[in-house]
């Protein structure tokens, strides 16, 4: 008792009564905190366990190979984190980078997002000043974990906006495990995506709480959570058109309000003048097609408070009217004719083909194969969401119920935020990841709002049945039971039923995501590993391999031509110059490379000597069955390639409209750069038992040109399991 | 043919020198001379037999190599074998050795001094056992070879001993590699069996005569050569010494030319590849532990790690085979327990560590020995068993305010033989070892000590402004609410308590126990709407209380009702029971009475509810 009462309250004299009648409870008394403190420490374990939970779950990779940086992307920014810790910020703002796109260059500082890699610094020198001597490297592969925890607790925040703290809590497990969000967070996956994700949600989290509360102070956050995003990801495109399209729809609905204006003009203005400040984006906010939206609203806004004004003074309702129409009517025609006098102009930019793609899946298809190429840019299967959200694709429907049911500013912007990113995920595989959180979010007010609703039945029906029991038992002799409340007598057997289910339910769904982390999104795609013939791990290496083959054993200006998807490990653990790279910023250059390999080897020898090219990297599968090589990706070289020389024609590559390495293969196929350089000597090694030498494992065929012979390259390099090979072309012979 | 043309160069400046005046009297009564050219590093092993035929007695001999081999010349001992015949009985400890110019003398050769424990007398004579072991002193050639080539090596030597005195007689035996010879100098009874090649013996040689000899043959040992090894040595006086060991490793034979065909090596290693390397073995001391494999880009998974009592051993591969020229770098790192390496001496503390590298056969051009000591050490020395470069560094580790001494020991060109233990002295008080957890204890404290000030201090800018106070009077209205929802939980729990006693009625039969606790229950319950008076009219005076009132009011009512008609029910059924009534007339009594408790409890547990909501 007397720690129930708050100190400085009036202390509750019924405490000494109490002492001797509940002796027996008088040490959890004593302990007891008050219901409010309870919950208070529930919830913030409950946290603290759901942010822990959200790291370790994505260490997976780090405890079954090691602490490294996976995939392409990552490695640019590994790169680039490792150069602004060891030259300051200032040199690496001006930063132009000699390394890749030769003989281009790339002015790095004015064309990445640099929200990633200045965090990790300021992580790595927050930790450095604190005295803990760590490795950038560390710091870059735990970054996205650290993010995502922290996304938790923003989801917890959103949702106890949006909802309750309930949905708050089922949002932040949710969120934590989820895999379409792991997919992009694994210790190791150190990309932009990682840290985006968690200000996108932030942003928006700060903004519904700048609408709700009408508080200049959350708006400014806000604007300030958006300034984080764009200097981290493109996808900031996706908040400022999400923003005004939400308001646009607050406008519609009817819900304006004052407290809408400001969060709205103060989050876009200053936020608009933030972004202004990462050079890659520039004066995109006022010159792109894209970002024409938001401005849009922000004037709409203006007229509309403008015209609200006015009704205030104006006291006639038809001189309001005619005012109303002709305000109306010159604003919207200003703004037309603004806007198509900017876009005649070549002020304003036309929409980029990465946002046509998104808003027409076929666009990207015919018309720019360096975006179609990439597998993450496909359309989503099926099968990819039931991968990534499991039972949260049945629930968000449920908690899309749940919101319409209590409509307000705040599940308006979650409705929204879902369904506008659900849409995009359809689109896009990779953007499964935006619509993550609204997911998580959406389907936590379901699962929060049903479990509310259960446990609530079922507490109070077993109170009823608990003094029913008691005063049955009080007159044990009697015959007759009081019956009591038994309106819905199946009512508390199908509220715990129903209970089990959700418990089942997301008990399948915990074990579904720790399944998908450990199986799917756990590998660094830089080391394969495989199971041997007797249950035991295999390494392949061969990648790392070549690399380290590449940084020891090359004049350092050696230039290597490699298709793009290996540009960015060959400059960061070869530390060699690379010719194009996953920044696909020029069509053409990537198109040269496209046309080298696809043509004969004299005419690629000219290409590659006008490119000073001394090394050609290939990726080669057919011995260890790899199947994500150069030869699989061939036929995207030939479109990019001829895409830009028509000289390259993808029929000369298909026998029948077939892509064919085997004997039936065209004789263009059989004879190309490529071709030679993956299967050089490749005929004369058996691969498998019980067939013929030259056996292709990736493809399963017997390859049809055995005799390769080389004139102006010859071999530097093979890895150990063939995967990697390393030619290096040859001086021109009259100079020998 | 450059390097004939050198050789004989090196012929004409000593036949000139032979006319230059004897240095002593002294005289090489015997001289083996046993050349090991079996691995990449080429040890010449001499026993001499030194006999003083001067009057004078002398205190020291000079030892004399032609600058080709000086400028190789790694590790130089002298040893005195005071035994008799071939027995092993050298003294442990070398001599004194020391690199002097003596004047009259051409810059081609160069001196070093050994100074004898005791002078020699007239007629005496002793031996003395010298072993030079020389790197990069076995040049390939060709210079180039392609991969399925074999590596043919050139080693050239004097056949008679270099020397200022006289020798009498004197022979020379290489041992070669189990493999082919490709040609060697023949001399006068030159024998060549099995892998050992026989000059001599030579009679009678004057001083400084120069006879050379050219030996090509094949070896393809591993020609491991590190242009750098830094090793770190961290002392954590928990119990832990870490090694780490930073290799900047090259192939240092024949280059490799042409292409490296992954199908020829892997078809058939050791012919088509005979002069790579793949793997290298590391000794490591015993209980070794924690071993790690790794470069720059990651950890290299071909790795194996076997140990007994007496060492540890790693075989490495490094990520790919080394031909000829190859480069690879990488890092091993391994901890040791302390209490094998680290001893104290009067008062001082000593690290007793090797020096070298463990890996076998390796020679290292640059060797670089840091040896952290935990922060705080004073005082500090080292001492090697040879010339060393030291200094002074520090390093920031975790949790370090003043970073940690470092000692530096630096050496160019080492061999295996420099294996030898070297001692790093220092003081340190072993509290300090408490300092780093006490400051993370530390900060641990004042980060909780931050959130409870935080959580308790009131950090609002404005007190005045409305929302400030309505915050606060918000908070206070909680208080109140909460505390009523405590004082009716507790008469709901005293209703409990009731119903309890009357079930122990309705078992035992016990009235006594039953009024008891009825009587008890009673005096507690007397006190509650006295309580509740306060409270209800603090809620009452308070605007921010409006909306809750009604529910607080409605909940105090309805408990008071339960509670009377619960005191009601409970005076009936003791009533009953003292009059010894049956069960069913007791149920009748209080039936009516019985739905509305029941009713009523429901409804103040939803209120209750409601209430701790708020």
């Amino acid at each position: 008792m007397a720690a129930s009462s708050k100190p400085g309250s009036p202390p509750s004299s019924s405490s000494s009564m109490a002492q001797d009648l509940f002796n027996n409870f008088s040490f959890s008394k004593t302990l007891k905190l008050k219901t409010k403190q309870q919950e208070l420490l529930i919830r913030v374990t409950v946290l603290t366990l759901i942010y822990i939970l959200a790291f370790i779950t994505r260490l997976f990779s780090v405890l079954r190979y090691e602490s490294m940086i996976h995939e392409f992307d990552p490695y640019f920014n590994y790169r680039t984190t490792l150069y602004l810790t060891k030259n300051g910020f200032a040199e690496f703002w001006n930063w132009f980078d000699s390394e890749s796109w030769y003989p281009l260059g790339r002015i790095i500082g004015g064309t990445l997002y640099p929200g990633l890699m200045l965090t990790a610094a300021a992580l790595y020198s927050v930790l450095r000043f604190l005295r803990f001597a760590v490795h950038i490297r560390e710091v870059c592969v735990l970054t996205a974990p650290f993010f995502a925890s922290n996304t938790t607790l923003v989801a917890y925040f959103f949702g106890k906006e949006i909802w309750d703290s309930g949905a708050g809590i089922v949002a932040a497990a949710l969120i934590a495990i989820c895999p379409g969000y792991i997919s992009r967070s694994v210790a190791g996956s150190y990309d932009n995506e990682g840290v985006a994700i968690f200000a996108l949600l932030l942003t928006f989290y700060l903004f519904v709480k700048a609408v709700n509360t009408g508080s200049l102070a959350w708006a400014l956050a806000s604007a300030f959570g958006y300034f984080y995003m764009v200097s981290a990801w493109g996808g900031y495109v996706f908040i400022i058109n999400l923003v005004p399209l939400y308001v646009l729809v607050l406008l519609v609905t009817g819900r304006y309000s004052l407290r809408l204006y400001v969060a709205y003009n103060c989050m876009y203005v200053v936020g608009m003048l933030l972004a202004m400040q990462i050079r890659f984006v520039g004066f995109q906010h006022v010159q792109s097609g894209e970002h024409m939206a938001a401005m849009g609203v922000f004037f709409l806004l203006q007229v509309f408070f403008f015209l609200d004004w006015v009704r205030h003074l104006l006291s006639d309702t038809k001189l309001f009217q005619a005012f109303l129409r002709i305000t109306v009517t010159g604003a919207v025609s200003v703004g037309a004719i603004a806007l198509g006098v900017g876009t005649a102009s070549g002020y304003i930019s036309p929409w980029t083909g990465r946002f046509y793609s998104l808003l027409d899946p076929t666009y990207a298809k015919d018309h720019i194969p360096i975006i179609a190429s990439v597998s993450e840019h496909q359309p989503t299967a099926w099968s990819s969401f039931m991968f990534d959200f499991h039972i949260l694709l049945f629930l968000f429907p449920a908690g899309l119920y749940f919101c319409f049911k209590r409509l307000s500013d705040a599940t308006i912007f979650i409705v929204m935020y879902g369904l506008t990113s659900m849409y995009f995920a359809g689109v896009m595989v990779r953007l499964i990841l935006v619509a993550t959180p609204a997911v998580c979010l959406i389907s936590a007010i379901a699962v929060s709002a049903t479990v509310k609703n259960l446990t609530r039945l079922v507490r109070s029906q077993s109170q009823a049945v608990q003094s029913g029991s008691s005063k049955g038992a009080s007159t044990a002799k009697s015959s007759s039971k009081g019956v009591i409340d038994n309106s819905q007598p199946f009512q508390r057997n199908g509220a715990i039923a129903l209970l089990l289910g959700a418990f089942y339910l997301l008990t399948r769904y915990a074990i579904h995501c720790t399944w998908v982390t450990s199986e799917a999104y756990s590998s660094p795609s830089i080391v394969l590993a495989a199971r041997g013939a007797n249950g035991n791990r295999v390494i392949f290496d061969d990648y790392r391999e070549a690399y380290f083959w590449l940084r020891q054993n090359t004049p350092p200006d050696a230039k290597v031509m490699s298709w793009w998807d290996y540009g960015y490990q060959i400059t960061a653990m070869g530390n060699r110059t690379v010719i194009v790279d996953n920044n696909t910023w020029n069509n053409t250059h990537i198109a040269t490379v496209g046309r080298a390999m696809s043509s004969y080897e004299d005419e690629a020898y000219e290409i590659m000597r006008s490119l000073d090219v001394d090394y050609v990297l290939v990726v080669f599968g057919g011995v260890t069955g790899y199947s994500s090589d150069d030869i699989n990706k061939f036929l995207w070289m030939v479109r990019i390639g001829g895409g830009v020389f028509p000289v390259i024609k993808e029929p000369d590559y298909l026998a029948n409209g077939e892509y064919r390495v085997d004997k039936g293969a065209t004789p263009k196929m059989l004879n190309c750069l490529m071709y030679k350089l993956s299967y050089y000597r490749f005929g004369e090694l058996t691969t498998e038992y019980g067939k013929p030498p030259g056996f292709d494992r990736a493809r399963g065929v017997e390859i049809g040109n055995k005799d390769i012979k080389l004139e102006y390259l010859e071999e530097a390099f093979t890895t150990q399991n063939w995967i990697v090979r390393i030619y290096k072309v040859k001086p021109p012979k009259n100079r020998w | 043919m450059m390097r004939f043309a050198l050789t004989l160069l090196f012929t004409f400046t000593f036949a000139l020198l032979s006319s230059s005046p004897v240095f002593s009297d002294l005289i090489l009564a015997k001289v083996d001379r046993r050349i090991d050219l079996t691995s990449q590093i080429v040890r010449i092993t001499t026993s001499l037999k030194v006999e003083n035929a001067g009057s004078n007695p002398a205190s020291e001999i000079l030892l004399s190599f032609p600058e080709n081999q000086a400028k190789h010349l790694a590790y130089l001992t002298v040893t005195l074998n005071e035994g008799k015949g071939k027995g092993k009985a050298s003294s442990g400890a070398g001599l004194p050795v020391e690199v002097v110019v003596p004047k009259d003398v051409p810059n081609s050769l160069t001196f070093y001094y050994v100074s004898l424990p005791k002078g020699l007398g007239k007629g005496e004579s002793l031996l003395l056992d010298v072993l030079a072991v020389f790197t990069h002193s076995l040049e390939p050639f060709p210079e180039k070879i392609s991969q399925a080539d074999i590596q043919l090596l050139l080693f050239q030597d004097t056949a008679h001993y270099l020397s200022p005195y006289k020798v009498t007689v004197q022979s020379l035996t290489v041992k070669l590699p189990e493999a082919r010879v490709e040609s060697y100098t023949k001399l006068e009874g030159t024998k060549l069996s099995g892998s050992e090649l026989k000059y001599g013996p030579f009679h009678n040689i004057p001083p400084f005569s120069y006879l050379p000899i050219i030996i090509h043959f094949e070896n393809n040992q591993p020609f491991a050569v590190a242009e750098e090894l830094v090793r770190e040595i961290e002392i954590s006086h928990w119990g832990n010494v870490q090694v780490t060991e930073h290799y900047n490793l090259f192939h240092g034979g024949a280059k490799s030319k042409g292409e490296f065909s992954r199908l020829d090596y892997q078809a058939r290693p050791y012919v088509r590849g005979a002069s790579a390397f793949r793997r290298l073995v590391a000794r490591l001391p015993p209980r070794a532990h924690s071993v790690y494999y790794r470069d720059e880009i990651g950890n290299i998974s071909t790795s194996s790690l076997w140990g007994d009592s007496k060492k540890t051993e790693l075989e490495i591969e490094p990520r790919y085979p080394l031909f000829g020229g190859w480069k690879t770098a990488f890092t091993i790192g391994y901890g040791l327990p302390l209490r094998d390496f680290l001893f104290e001496l009067d008062g001082k503390r000593f690290l007793n560590f090797s020096f070298g590298s463990p890996i076998n056969e390796l020679v290292i051009d640059t060797l670089i020995v840091k040896v952290v000591l935990p922060e705080g050490s004073k005082v500090i020395s080292a001492s090697a068993p040879f010339p060393v470069k030291q200094r002074k560094e520090s390093k920031f580790s975790h949790l370090d305010l003043v970073g940690r001494p470092v000692v530096v020991l630096e050496k160019n060109n080492v061999v295996p033989e420099h294996n030898e233990y070297f001692q790093v002295y220092y003081k340190f008080n072993s509290l300090s070892m408490l300092r780093e957890p006490l400051m993370l204890i530390f900060g641990f404290f004042s980060l909780f000590v931050a959130c409870i000030v935080y959580m308790h201090a009131d950090l609002s800018i404005s007190k005045s402004s409305a929302s400030y106070l309505a915050k606060v009077q918000w908070e206070e209205v909680q208080a109140t609410v909460q505390q009523i929802h405590n004082i009716i939980s507790n008469c709901l729990t005293a209703h409990d308590k009731l119903e309890a006693s009357l079930r122990d009625l309705s078992r035992t039969g016990d009235v006594q126990a039953c009024k008891a606790t009825r009587k008890s229950v009673d005096s507690l319950l007397k006190g509650v709407s006295k309580d509740l008076k306060p409270l209800v009219a603090f809620l009452q005076s308070s605007p921010q209380a409006a909306h809750i009132l009604p529910k607080v009011e409605e909940l105090i009512a309805k408990e008071r009702d339960l509670q009377e008609r619960l005191m009601a029910k409970h005076t009936t059924v003791v009533d009953c029971y003292e009059k010894k009534l049956g069960g069913r007339e007791i149920e009748n009594r209080i039936a009516p009475n019985q739905q509305k408790i029941t009713a009523l409890r429901q409804e103040v547990d939803d209120l209750m509810d409601f209430i701790d909501e708020i």
